[in-house]
C-alpha cells in the first residue's frame, strides 16, 4: 500500500495495470476451465447416450414371422365351450371352464406352428429335422395361438395369417449380433435353421417389426424373444402410486409444520439435523430396514410392490422434506407479515399465501424424489422384487419386479448376445420415464412460478 | 362436509389396513428363492406350469444363492416364508438344524437332474486341457513341492505342465454364496490335493495374490472379467458356456470334453445333482405346490426331449425320476449329508 502512494504517477500505472493484467489472466483461466468442465460432461452424457441409444434401438424392432396359420380340426379336436347353465354356481361353472381350458392347452398347437413353417419353405420336413425347424418360432407361441382360440372358436378350420416372434437366436442371426462366419460348432443354430431363416427373410416370411412385445409382454425364461416389460411396468407404477400417495402428504406436512408451526429448540434441530442425515442414508439401508419391519415383523408379503413402494416412500421422505422447507424458507417474510398485518391467522396465512406461492418448489422437490425413487434398485433386491415374475400384478400385493430390476436382471441373462441388446432397450424405456417426469417437474415450475 | 372428509379418511385408513391384514393371511402364489444355477430351469418349469394349469398363478422364482435360498427357506412356516428352495447342492445338516429350530419340520429333497461345471476361456485365446491337479496348482495357496510346503510359485500355466499356454494364471470362480463352489472344491481341488499329497485344510486354502477371482454374482459377471483380462479362465456352468459359444471355449477336463452325453454318462467328472426342496408343511396352504413338484418331474417338462434339456439341464434317467416322485408323494424328510 505504501510503495504505490509513495511512486510517481508512471510507475503508480505501472503496478496497477501489471495487476490488472494478471486478474484478467486469472479470469480467462477460470472461464476456460468451467467451460471445459462443462464441455467434458456433456461429451461424458452424449457418449453414454449414444452408446445406450446405438445398442439399444435395434431392439425394439424384432424378427417376426407372418405365418398363414391353418387351425386344422383334425388337431385342434376339442370340445364345445361350457356355457353356464341356469342356476348353476359360479364356482362350478369356473371349475368346468378351466377343464376346458386344459383341454384346449393340450392340443398340439406347435403342430400348427410346424405345418405353418413348412408350408411357408415348400419343403417337406422330416422328422429328425423337426428339432430344427422348431428352432425358428420362439415356443410360447403355441400359447399364443391357443389363446387366440380360447377368444373366438370361429377360428377352427380358417387360415389366419398370425404374427409370431421368431426364436431370440434367430432374431441374434438375422441381426447379424453374433458373427456369421463362426463355425457350426460356436453358432447357436444349427446349419439348417441358419438355412431356413435366411430363406425366409428374403421371401419376406420373417421381416423386422415394432416389437409389441417389448412392452405388452412380461418377463419371460421358457421363451426368450417374447420377455417384455409390461410386469416390470405395473410394479412400477404401483410402487410409484404409494410413493407419491405416502410421501409427498407427509413430506409436505412434516416441513410446514417444522417450518412454520414447530418452536425453534434444541429438539426441532436435532430433527433437522436427522432428517439431513436420513437424506445421505445409502438407500440399501432402507431396503434392510424394510426387510426387518414390512416382511419380518409386519408380514407383509415377499416381492409386493406395496412393500417396494414403503421403503421407497422411507428413503423419499427426506428429499421432499428438505425441498419444501427450502421452498417455503424462500418466500419473502414480508408475505406473512403482511397477512398477519391483515388479520389472518398463522394457519390461514400458511395455507393461503406462504403455500400457493411455494407450491412450484415443493412440486419440483417432490416430482424429483419420485423419480429417484423409481431409479432405485438396490433397496427392491432385499425385499425380493428381483424374483422371476410372469404374471401382470394386478394390486401393489402381487408379486412383481420393478423397471430398473428388470434391467438387473436381463443383464445377469445367459443368452448374451439378445439380451445385451434387450437389456439396453430397458433402459432407454426407463431413461425416457425419468427425463419425462423431470420435464413435467420444469413445466409445472414454470407454469405455477410467480415473480413479485 | 368436516364429516364427509373424515369417514373418507377413516374409510382409506380401513381399506389399507384390511388390504393389508388378508394379504399377510393368504397367498395363492408359489413363492420360491435360491441357486443361480437353478434359477432358469424353474423359472422354465414356474412358466410352463401357470400356463398348463389355468387355474393355479404362475410361480415367483427368486436368486440369492443356494445358501441364502435355504436360510430364507429355514425362516420359519408361513405365509411370508418361501415355499421352495432351489440348491445346486444338498442340504446340510446345520441347515436342517437350523430349519427344524425355526418349526420346519417336513423338508422335502427333490432332485430333478445333473447339472455340468466347465472351465472356459476366451475363444481368441490358447485352449486348455486340464487334470484337478493343474487346478489347484494354480489356486492353492501353498503347494506341496518335492517333499516340502512352499507358497505356490507358478505365475504362468506353462510352468505347471509344458502341455499348456503359455499364459499368466487368473481363475475366475465362483464365491462361497455359490453351490457350485462346493463342487468346483469337491470334485477339483480336493482331487487335485490328494495329487500333490496334501490333506486338511490347505486343499482348500487359495491364493490371495489376486490371481484368483471370487465372483459373488452370476455368470455374466465372470463373463464381463474374462472380457477384461484376456488371460482369465472362468468357471461357467454348461447350459451358460452353451448360449454363449461364440465367445468363449471350454476346457477339457482329465481329457473329456464336457457335453450332455459325457456328463450324463458321468465320463466328465465336474458334475452335480441339482435339487430343490419343498415345505411340507406349505403343501395343504399353498394351492398348486405338490402339482408344480409332481409337474417339474414330469418326463416333458424335465426329461430328454424337454424344455429343461434344451436349456441345458441334464435329465435324470426314468428310474431316478420314479424315486424321486415317489420320495416325494411319500414325503420323505432330507437326513442331510
Amino acid at each position: 500500500m505504501n510503495t504505490i502512494t509513495q511512486a510517481s504517477r508512471g510507475e503508480r500505472l505501472a503496478i496497477i495495470e501489471r495487476s490488472l493484467a494478471s486478474r484478467h489472466r486469472q479470469e480467462k483461466r477460470f472461464r476456460r476451465l468451467g467451460l471445459a468442465a462443462v464441455v467434458t460432461g456433456m461429451v461424458l452424457v452424449l457418449i453414454l447416450f449414444a452408446s445406450i441409444l446405438m445398442r439399444g434401438l435395434p431392439a425394439f424392432w424384432q424378427a417376426t414371422f407372418y405365418l398363414d396359420i391353418h387351425f386344422d380340426s383334425d388337431i385342434v379336436n376339442v370340445s364345445e365351450r361350457p356355457i353356464q347353465q341356469e342356476g348353476e354356481s359360479n364356482a362350478d361353472f369356473r371349475e368346468r371352464d378351466f377343464t376346458w381350458q386344459s383341454e384346449v392347452g393340450r392340443v398340439n398347437w406347435q403342430q400348427l406352428i410346424d405345418n405353418a413353417l413348412a408350408e411357408a419353405l415348400g419343403e417337406e420336413i422330416e422328422p429328425q429335422q423337426t428339432r430344427d425347424l422348431r428352432a425358428l418360432v420362439t415356443s410360447a407361441e403355441r400359447r399364443t395361438l391357443r389363446d387366440r382360440f380360447i377368444e373366438d372358436q370361429s377360428l377352427l378350420g380358417e387360415t389366419h395369417t398370425i404374427k409370431l416372434l421368431a426364436s431370440a437366436n434367430v432374431d441374434v442371426w438375422i441381426k447379424g449380433n453374433i458373427n456369421r462366419d463362426l463355425p457350426d460348432s460356436q453358432q447357436q443354430l444349427s446349419a439348417q435353421t441358419r438355412e431356413w431363416a435366411d430363406h425366409l427373410y428374403e421371401e419376406g416370411v420373417i421381416t423386422n417389426a415394432f416389437s409389441t412385445a417389448l412392452f405388452l409382454n412380461t418377463d419371460s425364461r421358457s421363451s426368450l424373444a417374447s420377455a417384455g416389460l409390461a410386469g416390470a411396468f405395473m410394479g412400477s407404477l404401483f410402487m410409484m402410486l404409494i410413493v407419491m400417495l405416502l410421501s409427498i402428504p407427509i413430506g409436505v406436512a412434516s416441513a410446514i409444520y417444522l417450518e412454520e408451526f414447530a418452536p425453534k429448540n434444541r429438539l426441532t434441530d436435532l430433527i433437522e439435523i436427522n432428517i439431513n442425515n436420513l437424506a445421505a442414508v445409502p438407500s440399501i439401508v432402507f431396503g434392510l430396514l424394510g426387510a426387518a419391519i414390512f416382511i419380518g415383523y409386519l408380514r407383509l408379503p415377499l416381492s409386493a410392490p406395496l412393500v417396494g413402494g414403503l421403503v421407497l416412500t422411507l428413503m423419499t421422505l427426506p428429499t421432499i422434506i428438505i425441498a419444501t422447507r427450502a421452498a417455503l424458507r424462500s418466500i419473502p417474510n414480508s408475505i406473512r407479515q403482511a397477512a398477519l398485518g391483515m388479520g389472518a391467522s398463522k394457519v390461514q396465512t400458511v395455507f393461503h399465501h406462504v403455500l400457493p406461492l411455494a407450491l412450484p418448489g415443493i412440486l419440483t422437490g417432490s416430482i424429483l424424489g419420485v423419480a429417484q425413487a423409481l431409479g432405485e434398485t438396490a433397496p427392491l433386491l432385499l425385499i425380493g422384487m428381483n424374483a422371476f415374475v410372469s404374471n401382470i400384478p394386478a394390486t401393489p400385493f402381487d408379486q412383481a419386479s420393478a423397471l430398473p430390476v428388470q434391467i438387473y436382471l436381463w443383464q445377469g441373462n445367459e443368452l448374451r448376445n439378445f439380451f445385451e441388446a434387450r437389456t439396453s432397450a430397458a433402459i432407454i424405456v426407463l431413461l425416457a420415464l425419468m427425463l419425462s417426469l423431470n420435464a413435467l417437474a420444469i413445466w409445472l415450475r414454470k407454469k405455477l412460478e410467480t415473480r413479485w | 362436509m368436516n364429516v364427509n372428509k373424515r369417514t373418507l379418511g377413516i374409510a382409506i385408513v380401513a381399506g389399507l389396513a384390511s388390504g393389508i391384514s388378508t394379504a399377510a393371511m393368504a397367498r395363492d402364489t408359489i413363492q420360491i428363492a435360491g441357486s443361480s444355477t437353478v434359477l432358469p430351469f424353474a423359472s422354465i418349469v414356474a412358466e410352463e406350469f401357470g400356463a398348463s394349469f389355468p387355474q393355479f398363478d404362475t410361480p415367483v422364482v427368486g436368486s440369492g444363492g443356494s445358501g441364502g435360498g435355504l436360510r430364507q427357506f429355514c425362516q420359519g412356516v408361513g405365509e411370508n416364508t418361501i415355499d421352495i428352495a432351489n440348491s445346486s447342492r444338498a442340504i446340510r445338516s446345520a441347515e436342517i438344524e437350523n430349519c427344524n429350530a425355526n418349526g420346519v419340520e417336513e423338508i422335502l429333497e427333490v432332485m430333478f437332474g445333473y447339472d455340468g461345471i466347465v472351465f472356459a476361456s476366451r475363444i481368441d485365446r490358447e485352449s486348455f486341457e486340464l487334470t484337478p491337479s493343474h487346478v489347484f496348482a494354480a489356486a492353492a495357496a501353498e503347494l506341496n513341492i518335492d517333499g516340502e510346503t512352499v507358497e505356490n510359485p507358478y505365475t504362468r500355466w506353462s510352468e505347471i505342465d509344458d502341455s499348456l499356454p503359455d499364459q499368466e494364471i487368473v481363475l475366475v470362480i465362483p464365491a462361497s454364496n455359490h453351490g457350485t463352489r462346493e463342487v468346483f472344491e469337491e470334485k477339483v481341488l480336493h482331487l487335485g490335493c490328494d495329487a500333490y499329497d496334501m490333506e486338511g485344510e490347505a486343499c482348500d486354502a487359495l491364493r490371495g495374490d489376486g490371481r484368483i477371482i471370487e465372483i459373488a454374482g452370476d455368470y455374466t459377471e465372470t463373463l464381463a472379467r474374462l472380457d477384461a483380462q484376456e488371460d482369465a479362465v472362468g468357471v461357467f456352468g454348461l447350459s451358460f458356456y452353451d448360449q454363449n459359444r461364440d465367445r468363449l471355449q471350454v476346457a477339457t477336463v482329465d481329457g473329456v470334453t464336457p457335453s450332455l452325453e459325457t456328463i450324463g454318462s458321468g465320463e466328465y467328472p465336474v458334475s452335480r445333482p441339482l435339487f430343490f426342496y419343498v415345505k411340507g408343511e406349505h403343501l395343504d396352504q399353498i394351492p398348486g405346490l405338490a402339482e408344480y413338484t409332481e409337474f417339474f418331474l414330469d418326463e416333458m417338462t424335465s426329461g430328454f426331449g424337454s424344455p429343461l434339456e434344451d436349456a441345458g439341464l441334464i435329465p435324470m434317467d426314468d428310474g431316478e425320476r420314479d424315486e424321486a416322485l415317489e420320495a416325494f408323494q411319500a414325503r420323505t424328510v432330507a437326513t442331510g449329508e
